[in-house]
């Protein structure tokens, strides 16, 4: 459950970036998420609920981007999404380790007043 | 702009009185600064440090012990759990220097708790610093502690597919070690099919299987540690010994 001191992380970065942009208010919030982050969005969500509490950003919404993983391979040359959790290529059947998409925990954008 | 930290054109659009603004910033970024700083730091004390994870129980303070009395390496460490300093007390009894994180609530290390740990111990007299993690297969995986190796570990008592239901940190781990091999037998664990797992889902994975406890399997270990200690620029690690 450490999806709240992720989502705590977020919010700081946000509450930051308002103040750089000279807002006062936070409206939306997007969230790059991908499959091998090891975070569930549904936690964040309900992370999300508990640390805006009392926040300018008590208000906003919140919008996660789930990124599913792709790997590439280095066989064929080929970028593909693995059908579950081997990276196995679907031309060649070799196991990949180079995941090119789904590691993502970042921010995105906000949206702000 | 920086995919890093977010610098530079901020790309602010304005639609009525909203401004969106395009922060593309790692969630994580100040984690990941310190865990930099934490291995850069490491590295020129010419100390090579693991990061091991595990569930509860596997047997890390068990690996640890094992290292302490057969391998020829100075070993320093960090234990992190939610409550009590019983696993440093433990390494502490075999006189070494062993600094304790209690978390609290927190599921995991982060790079900052182990930078300040880190200060509590003499790192010029040490070759290995080994992170004992909180035992706990998912939240840990996220956090980049400025270690040179993951190591994940698992016990024959937990079952051939702990892989297959823990892929993330298995997929982040360099060094899968399956523990406990002595009770393999007595709890009939198929310890081909769990290496076939771990080479499924961690192709890149380097595998041992040893028992911490009879010290079977730990030579390879040892062997591969030196490898990676020398990796880190350490001619080898009597040589660094012998110039003190």
């Amino acid at each position: 459950m450490h999806e709240v001191a992720i989502m705590q992380n977020a919010l700081d970065i946000a509450l930051q970036q308002t103040r750089l942009a000279g807002g006062s208010q936070i409206h939306a919030l997007k969230l790059r998420i991908g499959e091998l982050s090891g975070v569930v969005p549904e936690a964040l969500e309900f992370a999300f609920d508990v640390v805006v509490q009392g926040t300018i950003a008590a208000d906003a919404h919140l919008e996660i981007d789930y990124i599913p993983v792709v790997c590439h391979c280095s066989n064929c040359d080929l970028d593909f999404q693995p059908a579950n959790l081997v990276y196995e290529c679907y031309q060649c059947d070799q196991i990949s380790i180079d995941v090119v998409r789904g590691q993502e925990l970042e921010i995105a954008s906000l949206e702000v007043s | 702009m920086c995919q890093t930290c977010g610098c530079g054109d901020r790309e602010s659009s304005v639609n009525g009185d909203l401004k969106q603004i395009n922060v593309v910033q790692e969630i994580l970024h100040k984690n990941t600064q310190l865990a930099q700083q934490n291995r850069a730091y490491f590295k020129s004390k010419g100390v090579l440090v693991l990061n091991i994870l595990s569930s509860p129980g596997s047997g890390k303070t068990a690996l640890i012990e094992r290292m302490l009395q057969c391998s020829q390496f100075r070993i320093g460490a960090i234990v992190g759990d939610l409550e009590t300093d019983n696993d440093a007390k433990r390494l502490r009894s075999h006189g070494v220097p062993a600094v304790q994180i209690t978390t609290g609530n927190i599921c995991h290390l982060e790079a900052d708790m182990i930078a300040r740990a880190s200060k509590k111990l003499n790192l010029d007299a040490l070759d290995l610093l080994i992170i004992e993690n909180v035992g706990n297969l998912v939240c840990p995986a996220a956090y980049d502690l400025g270690e040179d190796v993951r190591i994940v570990l698992l016990s024959v008592t937990e079952g051939e597919d702990k892989p297959l239901k823990y892929p993330t940190l298995f997929k982040t781990a360099q060094v899968a070690i399956v523990n406990k091999i002595d009770l393999a037998q007595a709890v009939e664990f198929n310890r081909e099919q769990a290496i076939a797992n771990i080479e499924r889902i961690a192709p890149h994975a380097t595998i041992f299987a040893v028992s911490a406890k009879t010290g079977q399997g730990m030579e390879d270990w040892y062997t591969y540690l030196e490898q990676k200690y020398r990796g880190i620029g350490n001619a080898s690690f009597q040589v660094k010994r012998s110039s003190l």
